[in-house]
């Protein structure tokens, strides 16, 4: 009850943050929905089910290429095309859970991301460059508000975003909070035992794979609009990793921990970059062995813990 | 005719430097059953290191060496700093350091040397050799290579340093019994497989030139090799990269273009994991109860 | 004869849990205790907190120098050798190896010498000189963990079930090797066994431990006779 109070406060800021905000603050809050979102994808599988995932961005290129050809070679709308992106993301996330299974958490992290510094150059391919074109990428057209509502594009797209955003939040805090969030715990911390209880352990991961390839797809759709473009150098291996920072510095088995990890990677590099181009990935790369010793459970781990120490009322 | 010779040649020259990283990831995993994925951005830290020591004068050969041993010492000190406290953690809290010095040797090379290509002098100089299907520097690169894998192999095999470090990576407990200081074990393992990777990106470098990314694919290579030829099998490791060197190069010239060479490393990494995760020489222990 | 293990008050824990409660015990010089109880009293315990890998509280001393709280490598650098419950062969490598290993801490001549020795002690072992640890029998393996014991040529040798899961020919060949090794090696041996009636027949003096408490303790000989002892602990 609380954390969906809390939820409907968020949603309720972040909506009026839409005539307030700068343009270019806009665009960066729109960011951070989009990511918080792929976070989200990833903290379903890495964070809850224990499955380390070094390749989500590649989700996020599928997602966001769907998009952009969708709208672009087919004048698919471009609501319509976040349902398509999520079945293509599903499969394709279903197939790649089928050789994780047999694959203890290094081997995935590996293959994972063999996947990621793989993905760029499957883009650019010749075969393929009748639809993904090529190098160059494709445009995507931003959408005008809906209806004649009297908001501008910009406005629109951040509103649309944060409303997936927040039913893909509400979706994923009535899963984990569940009978099936319990499951996907069980078989993060004791596949055997979980197998004993009757869970097909096996199964249950590839679906948990699936979904949060899903999420992220949509997440990487929903890019496609924002940012009008998508190109296969936009998702470099350092995309997984940026979404891979934002998991452990938000927190990895938390609901509210994508959106501080979503913070953290859209607004570090603009500070960082002030100093130097460079500056934001050695940042990310201290920050993520110091919360690895320090603060494991991230932020929003950090602070349920200094909630949980308010004691506990007497009887 | 002439086309595959070619290619079959640089594919094994090619293949010795994944040879060499296989190795090293194979050997700091036997040890402690990690993966190191900021394996390659040492490796091309170091051979930035080699570049300024060049530029500012120092004689190729001995600029090679105090890289080396630059290299030595950094792989020594992350493994006792960072790793060893880390000892028995997670997974998830080790793939994160991995992934965290990735990020800070990527990023901090960019930010001291900047991101532009750069050229790296090779000490192998001259017209093609053996029929013209060979550049001296392949010629050179596969020797060195090959030195370096072959003293690697001696000094595990005879030395008694050697035997105590393979001991010390199969059973740290029993290990500790005999005496033998693990914790140096591992930091000593650690540093040799920095220097072999130093030594692989000096190879590298001069031809597909320097630049913070450069070791990316070549990682991933080696990734494919170690686990074709066996994640746990120094020498599965670098018939494997070999392999993949050969096949990387015959396939991106006859079957899928050069283009899909990276792709085809993680259809490999993907099929060997499905098919035998064990790889081709993978050794199951026997052990009578 | 003087103690050359004395140990006093010692308590051990694993985590949160204590184990030992302040035991008292000693070994003498060139001579064979034998440490018995029931499973869970705390006898493997004992000899992980006499080789440095569990955490501790008390005195453990060796010829008079302080063993307590040095680190496993230290320990077997003072000349304690422990062979395990599992035994600690390193299966992955040969017969060879792990004698090789044994000796570590020594010079190559003195290793020479002494791998002479263990194969007087057991030949089996030069026979399967150069076969991979792993492949050997139970009874070979456990000698081959003394015989890489005795490389380190230990002031003392802590042995942990060495009949573990032997057949009793087997046992007895082991046995006898160890009253060799105490009478003409000299080598003082901390003995834990579940077999109470081989050990006492062989060891000079015995302790009792229960739940982590020695319960009597005394000449090997006082401790085999006293029948209240053997009905109530030993069980026969």
């Amino acid at each position: 009850m609380r954390d969906t109070l809390i939820g409907l406060v968020v949603v309720i800021i972040a909506v009026s943050l839409a005539f307030v905000a700068s343009d270019y603050r806009l665009f960066q809050l729109t960011t951070v929905a989009i990511y918080a979102i792929a976070i989200l994808g990833l903290a379903l599988v890495t964070g809850y089910n224990g499955q380390i995932s070094l390749g989500h961005g590649a989700f996020y290129a599928v997602g966001a290429y769907v998009t952009a050809i969708l709208t672009s070679m087919y004048d698919v709308p471009y609501w319509a095309t976040l349902p398509v992106s999520a079945v293509v993301c599903a499969a394709i996330g279903f197939l790649v859970g089928l050789p994780a299974l047999r694959l203890g958490g290094l081997y995935l992290a590996l293959t994972t991301f063999a996947l990621a510094v793989a993905t760029p150059q499957l883009l650019k391919h010749k075969a393929l460059e009748h639809w993904t074109g090529g190098v160059q990428g494709i445009v995507v057209d931003k959408p005008d508000a809906p209806f004649g509502l009297p908001i501008n594009a910009d406005q629109w797209v951040y509103l649309f975003s944060i409303a997936v955003a927040a039913v893909l939040f509400a979706l994923a805090g009535n899963l984990v909070r569940g009978r099936i969030g319990r499951a996907m715990r069980a078989v993060r911390d004791n596949a055997l035992a979980a197998e004993a209880t009757g869970i097909d352990v096996a199964l249950f991961k590839t679906r948990t794979f699936a979904v949060s390839a899903l999420v992220t797809g949509i997440a990487g759709s929903l890019s496609a609009i924002v940012v009008g473009f998508v190109s296969p150098d936009s998702f470099t291996v350092f995309l997984s990793i940026t979404l891979f920072t934002g998991l452990v510095v938000g927190g990895a088995a938390t609901i509210a921990g994508p959106i501080f990890g979503a913070m953290f990677i859209t607004f570090l590099p603009n500070l960082a970059e002030q100093v130097s181009k460079a500056a934001p990935g050695v940042i990310y790369g201290v920050l993520l062995i110091a919360f690895m010793f320090l603060l494991p459970a991230g932020v929003a781990g950090g602070l349920n813990r200094l909630h949980r120490r308010r004691p506990a009322p007497q009887p | 005719m002439d086309g595959f010779l070619h290619q079959l040649l640089a594919g094994i020259a090619s293949g010795g430097i994944y040879a060499s990283v296989a190795l090293a990831l194979v050997m700091i995993f036997q040890a402690t059953h990690h993966v190191n994925f900021a394996q390659g951005e040492m490796a091309m830290f170091s051979t930035y290191i080699a570049l300024v020591l060049i530029q500012a004068g120092v004689p190729y050969w001995v600029a090679f060496a105090i890289t080396v041993a630059v290299s030595f010492v950094m792989g020594a000190v992350i493994q006792r700093v960072l790793l060893t406290p880390l000892a028995g953690s997670p997974v998830l809290a080790s793939v994160g350091v991995f992934i965290g010095l990735l990020l800070i040797f990527n990023s901090a090379a960019g930010w001291l040397f900047g991101y532009t290509l750069k050229q790296f002098p090779t000490p192998f100089d001259g017209p093609p050799v053996m029929g013209g299907f060979v550049t001296p520097h392949d010629l050179g690169a596969f020797v060195v290579t090959l030195v370096v894998l072959t003293a690697v192999w001696a000094f595990f095999r005879f030395t008694t340093l050697g035997l105590a470090m393979r001991a010390a990576a199969y059973n740290p407990s029993s290990s500790r019994l005999m005496g033998i200081r693990v914790g140096a074990m591992l930091a000593l393992g650690w540093g040799l497989a920095a220097s072999i990777g130093a030594i692989a990106g000096m190879m590298v470098a001069p031809v597909v030139f320097l630049d913070p990314n450069m070791m990316s694919g070549v990682l991933l290579y080696a990734f494919a090799g170690a686990l074709l030829g066996g994640i746990a099998n120094p020498l599965g490791a670098v018939v494997g990269g070999f392999a993949i060197g050969i096949i990387e190069n015959l396939a991106g010239a006859y079957l899928v273009g050069n283009e899909l060479k990276l792709t085809l490393a993680l259809v490999i990494i993907v099929a060997v994991l499905m098919v035998k995760p064990a790889g081709i020489f993978g050794r199951t222990i026997v052990s009578r109860v | 004869m003087p103690h050359l293990l004395e140990v006093v008050g010692l308590h051990a824990r694993y985590g949160d849990v204590r184990v030992l409660h302040g035991i008292d015990f000693h070994v003498e010089q060139g001579g064979l205790t034998a440490l018995l109880g029931a499973n869970g009293a705390g006898k493997t315990t004992t000899l992980r907190a006499l080789s440095g890998m569990i955490r501790t509280e008390g005195s453990i001393t060796l010829a008079g120098s302080k063993l307590d709280g040095l680190r496993p490598e230290e320990v077997a650098r003072q000349g304690v050798a422990h062979v395990p419950d599992g035994r600690g062969t390193i299966l992955e490598l040969s017969v060879d190896e792990n004698l090789q290993l044994g000796a570590y801490t020594r010079t190559k001549a003195e290793a020479a010498a002494d791998r002479e020795r263990v194969f007087d002690y057991f030949p089996k072992l030069r026979q399967r000189n150069k076969q991979q640890a792993g492949t050997l029998s139970g009874g070979e393996q456990q000698m081959l963990a003394i015989g890489r014991a005795l490389m380190l040529r230990p002031r003392l040798l802590l042995l942990d079930e060495p009949s573990f899961g032997l057949a009793p020919l087997i046992i007895r060949e082991i046995f006898d090797i160890m009253r060799r090794i105490r009478d003409q090696d000299g080598v003082s041996i901390l003995l834990v066994e579940q077999n109470a009636s081989l050990a006492l027949d062989l060891a000079d003096q015995a302790c009792l431990l229960e739940t982590g408490r020695i319960v009597a303790s005394g000449p090997a000989s006082d401790i085999a006779q006293d029948e209240s002892v053997r009905r109530s602990y030993l069980g026969y």
